[in-house]
């Protein structure tokens, strides 16, 4: 080896790839986006199918994990009651950064059907929310085009959470 | 297979014309049959009974709210209603200033059903019939939190369905069905504190509104703003969409054959 001079930044060198931090970071979390599991009514139904052989989740390194201190997305799934309100808001803060959240059908966007004194309208009073999923409830293959979303945005963003535009509130 | 029916312009139509439409009563008949005709002898004999019918099969007793669990107990102890399926209220505050408690009794052995019927006023407490019946441990609660109404000698009398700290019985014909001002603040107030109600602003009860200056969250078709810029700098001009003239039709442009003809 010593023995011929390496121009490693030539193309026909040694296999090295240039990139950037940012990227680097980025590529890691966008593509092992671990969602808990956080089921709060129907579209959980859908957002488990997600997760089981016949969507398959796991091939775009979705894997859910039970424990909010491993758990980079929330899959708000389902309708958020006011009680539950404050246990979803634990949950989201126990989560460690960078984190982000995921409003899964029209009731968790925005009441939905549920116009009464019971349910939270729309879970972005309470979690600032990156991306909003319509439908009611969303099929498999929606949630995931959502997750290809977040990974497109994660893909955008800085990977220093301090130069990302502060958008989230407390 | 279900017979076709044609539902062309099903929606043109309104389904419900009268608007005070009230639906008609069920028809009351005497108490009669062997099996009724002995247990409201049984009850009578250590209750007054106010009222008694057969409403829908199944027999219907009014009494006094103080004799709630006497009557219960005559019925399970001595003509086998061993079973209470369903216990509840109703509010007739606005029409008789008085709540109607429920009390629908099963009889397992010989399948009848007997519903006791009994009024109170809206500061009156009824006795709890946890003794005779355990399942009245949840719908009491539920009766409580639902409405208000206070059970006496209840093992457990706290709210069931709301939280703990909510203000207001929604079951109640008064309660308004999209909250009152602490309902609509409650997550906020508890989750954030009073003071981020001006930050968070009030609730957003009509899911169709769109905020033309968040452009955060929605988007102008064929007017493009930046991902989150500032409302300030927002252009109020409106492009019109261009479509491509090969694909689409546009029928904005030319004469329009029917309307001319209609002139």
């Amino acid at each position: 080896m010593a023995q011929h001079q390496v121009n490693y930044a030539s193309s026909g060198g040694l296999p090295v790839a240039l990139t950037t931090v940012d990227k680097l970071l980025n590529w890691g979390r966008s593509n092992s986006l671990w969602p808990l599991t956080y089921g709060l009514a129907c579209c959980a139904i859908e957002m488990m199918a997600s997760g089981a052989s016949r969507f398959d989740f796991d091939r775009m390194g979705v894997i859910f994990r039970a424990s909010p201190r491993q758990a980079d997305v929330m899959i708000l799934a389902g309708t958020l009651s006011k009680k539950h309100a404050e246990f979803a808001r634990r949950l989201y803060d126990q989560m460690a950064e960078p984190k982000w959240v995921i409003s899964m059908g029209s009731c968790a966007n925005t009441g939905g059907m549920f116009n009464t004194y019971a349910t939270v309208q729309g879970v972005d009073r309470i979690i600032p929310v990156d991306i909003y999923l319509p439908g009611c409830a969303p099929r498999p293959e929606t949630l995931q085009y959502a997750m290809m979303m977040l990974q497109k945005k994660i893909r955008r963003e800085p990977a220093d959470m301090k130069k990302r535009k502060l958008q989230r509130f407390v | 297979m279900r017979k076709y029916t044609p539902k062309d312009n099903v929606q043109a139509k309104a389904k419900y014309t009268d608007r005070f439409w009230v639906a008609p009563r069920t028809p009351r008949s005497a108490v009669e049959g062997e099996h009724y005709e002995a247990a409201l002898a049984r009850l009578k004999e250590s209750v007054e009974v106010l009222d008694a019918w057969i409403e829908l099969g199944q027999m219907v007793v009014t009494i006094r709210p103080e004799q709630n669990i006497e009557a219960l107990r005559t019925l399970k102890e001595e003509c086998g209603y061993a079973m209470c399926s369903e216990l509840s209220a109703v509010d007739y505050l606005a029409q008789d200033g008085e709540f109607e408690i429920f009390y629908q009794l099963l009889n397992l052995e010989e399948a009848k059903r007997i519903c006791i019927l009994t009024r109170i006023k809206e500061d009156q407490a009824i006795e709890s019939i946890v003794p005779l019946y355990a399942m009245a441990k949840f719908a009491e609660r539920e009766m409580y939190d639902m409405f208000g109404i206070v059970v006496n000698n209840h093992p457990y009398l706290k709210r069931i369905i709301m939280p703990d700290d909510w203000e207001g019985h929604p079951l109640r014909k008064t309660y308004p069905l999209e909250g009152d001002e602490f309902a609509s603040w409650y997550e906020v107030d508890k989750i954030f504190g009073k003071e981020y109600r001006d930050i968070i602003g009030p609730e957003n009860r009509d899911p169709a509104r769109i905020d033309r200056y968040d452009t955060q969250r929605f988007s102008r078709i064929g007017h493009e703003v930046p991902f989150g810029a500032d409302p300030e700098l927002v252009d109020e001009t409106e492009t019109p969409i261009e479509y491509s003239s090969d694909v689409l039709v546009d029928y904005n442009k030319g004469p329009h054959k029917v309307l001319d003809k209609r002139k």
